[in-house]
């Protein structure tokens, strides 16, 4: 962390992890600016390189971004998609349906607190066990870790079809467990009955899913808190807490923060974890924001409908995806 | 363990609570694994132990009975054909685009540099969801449904803005005077970035090759709703076949669950080091 740290501006914080995997650390960090300059400028063999890369992003990103938003002010059902034909237009109409709607409300608001609930859990257990793995022997630590890892390389639908045989009604563990607990009348239950219940089992698939990921980022991250500086603060006789909110926290917050951003990001969107769990039909109370825009583009084939939740999810998230992008800004990630 | 500076008098103590701590660790290890191990011994299982009111934590015996079952059902060999195909084209070509990117990013100082970087950060933040519609109707309109294509190009460029600013990080790492001497030396530019560039970047061209590899293997979203035609579904549309309106075959699920889920546990083992080190410092979608 030699040449990074005089690059930092400003107080001694966040050297996030070295950004250089390779470990072959350059000289100076002065000189291959100096030497990129040596390069004519206005030589064309950069937008060359880049022509690829920009036309796929324009065309998988940026096209469908504004289709999104021309469709969610026409009126664009099967009919229109099959034939051709142009749709109508409708101004705001999809809009005022939507944001007129009490049943959007309600999948916004139940988007909004799954989330919530998922990333607090997630970033709570997942730095508890991160700040855990430096006291851990080491033996215990590369057992963790293999764990980590092993629950981290599920494909989704393994990890959905995994949750979904646990807490089935008839074959289930859970029942079985919860049975030999509290009583044999659990046997059989229907964890989807009620959906409070149901989202549990959602909310435990996500969380375990989405904590290898926020341990190993964390621990990289701790990874760089110089320990003498927290040993010379246990010598002075600062608490462990002490210790933890003056000397640990400041040097993770950035990584900690970049990734609470992400755990919203992702939380926002789940689809597949509900969709499977679920049995590919999610009830209406089992709609978030991006299954509810699924359900009205593909089975009420309402597409501009569909268009207009989107749109509206993503503008719901463009304050958190800002946030996300000064955070990196500020690291010096993106220069 | 951790340094020399530490007193003796600290030690006793600090062993008996490292004692709690491991004891801790070892737990959470547990939860964590115990849904892949459930996966495993579930798939190994016979059938009337799944088919089982009470369930045990411990097989009484061993078969390989679900296995068959899975191997056997419709169009296994086809998924699997399906999903190595689109994967595999969408991973090649991403890297050569990203790799081409990332040499532009990381090498030139261009107009319009930041913002494309900005730009790759940003799509990603988009919800997949918000982008699905349209790209139905866009594939749709240019007869790319229930193509592979259609979906290959959704994968390719969903993996590129990450393995451009994983490459790029390998690209600065390289001085540029490797690639100016073998100029001198009389090679062309490209004979340069072929001859001395391009071993050098390997490493990193591989760790983000199995990174999109593995994005593209799990990805599931767009394989659905892109292919309707059984024949043509990917490995993790396939699952979905276990269940029917009878019910679902849970050990044949499961059985086919961990053949899926195997070749990326390899994977990730392989890289997880190269992966942690990628994902803090580009902090991009995993």
């Amino acid at each position: 962390m030699s040449a990074a740290d005089t690059k930092a501006v400003g107080p001694p914080v966040p050297v996030p992890p070295d950004p250089q995997p390779t470990g072959k650390s350059s000289a100076d960090d002065s000189t291959p600016r100096a030497q990129k300059r040596k390069w004519k400028k206005g030589e064309l063999l950069p937008y060359f390189l880049i022509l690829p890369a920009i036309v796929a992003i324009a065309a998988v990103y940026l096209y469908p971004l504004s289709k999104t938003v021309i469709m969610s002010f026409q009126d664009m059902g099967r009919r229109e998609l099959w034939s051709g034909e142009p749709a109508p237009w409708v101004g705001f109409e999809q809009f005022t349906n939507i944001l007129g709607d009490s049943e959007f409300w309600w999948v916004t608001f139940r988007t909004v607190a799954f989330m919530a609930i998922c990333v607090v859990l997630t970033m709570g257990i997942g730095l508890l066990v991160a700040l855990l793995m430096r006291k851990l022997s080491t033996w215990v630590r590369l057992v963790l870790t293999v764990a980590l890892i092993a629950a981290w390389s599920m494909p989704l639908m393994v990890a959905a079809s995994i949750f979904r045989f646990m807490a089935d009604s008839d074959y289930g563990l859970i029942n079985t467990l919860v049975a030999k607990v509290v009583g044999e009348d659990w046997l059989g239950h229907n964890w989807y009955v009620n959906p409070v219940q149901g989202f549990g089992i959602i909310t435990l698939l996500v969380v375990w899913g989405a904590i290898p990921f926020v341990v190993v980022t964390l621990y990289a991250a701790l990874t760089q808190v110089p320990q003498e500086l927290e040993e010379a603060a246990a010598l002075d006789g600062a608490s462990a807490y002490g210790i933890y909110k003056f000397v640990t926290w400041p040097v993770i917050k950035p990584v900690f923060t970049m990734v609470a951003t992400l755990s919203v990001i992702w939380d926002f969107n789940v689809f597949g974890q509900i969709w499977l769990l679920r049995g590919n039909k999610p009830e209406p109370e089992y709609e978030t924001l991006g299954l509810y825009s699924y359900s009205k583009a593909f089975e009420s084939t309402s597409f501009s409908q569909g268009s207009a939740i989107a749109l509206i999810t993503v503008l719901l998230l463009s304050g958190v995806a800002v946030y996300y992008l000064r955070q990196l800004m500020k690291t010096g990630e993106v220069e | 363990m951790s340094s020399t500076t530490e007193t003796q008098a600290l030690r006793p103590d600090r062993k008996k609570s490292r004692l709690h701590l491991d004891i801790i660790g070892l737990g959470i290890a547990a939860v964590m694994i115990f849904p892949v191990y459930w996966l495993v011994i579930s798939a190994l299982r016979p059938n009337r132990e799944i088919r089982s009111y009470d369930q045990t934590l411990w097989p009484s015996s061993i078969t390989f009975d679900n296995f068959e079952r899975a191997i056997n059902q419709p169009n296994f060999a086809t998924a699997i054909q399906s999903s190595l195909i689109v994967a595999v084209t969408a991973v090649v070509g991403g890297m050569i685009i990203a790799t081409l990117a990332a040499l532009a990013i990381g090498r030139f100082r261009f107009f319009g540099r930041k913002p494309l970087l900005l730009i790759m950060i940003l799509v990603q933040m988009l919800p997949p969801t918000a982008m699905l519609i349209p790209i139905y109707a866009q594939l749709n309109a240019m007869g790319g449904i229930d193509e592979y294509w259609g979906l290959i190009v959704v994968y390719l460029v969903s993996t590129l803005p990450f393995a451009t600013i994983m490459i790029r990080g390998f690209v600065v790492n390289i001085p540029v005077e490797l690639e100016e001497s073998a100029m001198v030396d009389g090679c062309t530019r490209f004979q340069a970035f072929r001859k001395v560039i391009f071993p050098l970047l390997a490493p990193g061209l591989a760790a983000a090759s199995i990174f999109a590899l593995v994005n593209a293997w799990n990805e599931y979203l767009f394989a659905y709703i892109l292919i309707n035609d059984n024949s043509k579904y990917t490995l993790n549309v396939w699952l979905m076949t276990f269940t029917t309106e009878r019910g679902t075959d849970y050990g044949a699920l499961m059985a086919a669950s961990t053949m899926i889920a195997l070749p990326v546990v390899i994977f990730f083992m392989i890289i997880q080091k190269k992966m942690a080190a990628g994902l803090t410092s580009g902090a991009v979608k995993g």
